[in-house]
């Protein structure tokens, strides 16, 4: 939880740019933060948003690893070349977006770089915000195995067909039967993607697979309420998001 | 929300970036996250060249009552130079 470390304890991580073998065996980028203080620690996937691998993707890395996580955040758009992170969505925008496949790909490889690795203790999270929380379920679905998913205010988890494009061909939705990790949804109600309405939607389809979930909605907050970097910051909204994606984390992946 | 907008065309100039002025291949637009204007959204307007790198991009983020005045006066001064029989092409 926040600020219930110890003032007398040791506390630390290390976080690196470094690159694993991601989906296809390509070797691509990924933001590793590793705990310094602790013995076996869950592994997290964090799946960047839109806008890109950013910085605000590494800060939110280092915060679950100063939680006690080990973290990995692949650099989905790794194969579309190289620099600033707004430059680089840029590009990814001009093509149509990074096709889900690809995702799923490099979550899957990295779910595997996790499990390979000494100081995880075998169970696995993955998380993301906007596309990133879309990705991320689609990813848990499709991949299977993780302990536990969270889906930030992901857009698109329901696609009528017209918003359906070569690179997003269908919706996580649809791979509802699929789930087997426990999901906590965080969304606003003044969102328009997801609108509360689809929030509801998806619900009632978790519920008729029997699926085992909890979404928190959030008066006063739109999408993104937890980006500091801009004007959709919620700070009370964002802090009890926070709150519970520690608690969710803890409770399955400890 | 991520609203996915965005279509792009071919086009022929040139452009100056942060290293100065390069050919212009591709112009996206789009409408979707901003990054700098502090706004949620905003139109993205993005001038590129891949062949020379991702970087090779002249970038403008907008907000929806700039856009239109924007097309409004490349549709005027577009009009007005094919008023006066001008076709150029970039050299």
């Amino acid at each position: 939880m926040w600020n219930s470390f110890r003032t007398d304890e040791h506390l630390g991580i290390t976080a690196e740019i470094t690159t694993y073998p991601g989906g296809n065996g390509d070797e691509i980028h990924a933001y590793v933060v590793r705990p310094m203080n602790e013995g076996p620690v869950p592994g997290i996937v964090l799946v960047h948003h839109m806008p890109g691998w950013d910085e605000f993707s590494q800060e939110f890395a280092e915060r679950l690893g100063r939680h006690g996580h080990l973290v990995i955040c692949p650099d989905l758009y790794c194969r579309f070349g190289h620099g600033t992170p707004d430059d680089v969505a840029a590009k990814v925008r001009s093509e149509g977006g990074v096709h889900d496949d690809s995702v799923v790909a490099d979550c899957e490889a990295a779910a595997a770089w996790l499990r390979a690795d000494s100081q995880c203790n075998g169970k696995l999270g993955i998380i993301g915000p906007c596309s990133g929380g879309r990705h991320a379920l689609l990813a848990a679905s499709r991949i299977g195995g993780f302990g536990a998913v969270v889906d930030l205010w992901g857009g698109g988890v329901i696609m009528p067909a017209d918003q359906r494009t070569p690179a997003r061909p269908v919706a996580p939705i649809d791979y509802t039967a699929d789930l087997d990790a426990p999901l906590l949804g965080l969304f606003g109600n003044d969102d328009q993607s997801p609108t509360p309405a689809q929030v509801d939607e998806h619900e009632a389809e978790l519920k008729k697979y029997h699926k085992t979930f909890e979404f928190h909605r959030y008066d006063g907050a739109g999408h993104g309420f937890f980006y500091y970097h801009t004007p959709m910051y919620r700070q009370e909204q964002a802090m009890d998001g926070w709150e519970k994606v520690f608690e969710f984390f803890e409770r399955h992946l400890r | 929300m991520c609203t996915m907008i965005a279509a792009s065309a071919a086009v022929n100039g040139v452009g100056k970036g942060a290293t100065g002025w390069f050919p212009i291949t591709q112009a996206t637009v789009g409408y979707d996250h901003a990054t700098h204007s502090g706004t949620q959204h905003a139109l993205l307007l993005d001038f590129t060249n891949y062949e020379i790198g991702v970087e090779a991009r002249v970038a403008l983020e907008l907000d929806l009552e700039s856009g239109r005045a924007l097309m409004a006066q490349l549709r005027s001064a577009i009009e007005a130079a094919e008023a006066i029989g001008e076709d150029s092409r970039v050299r």
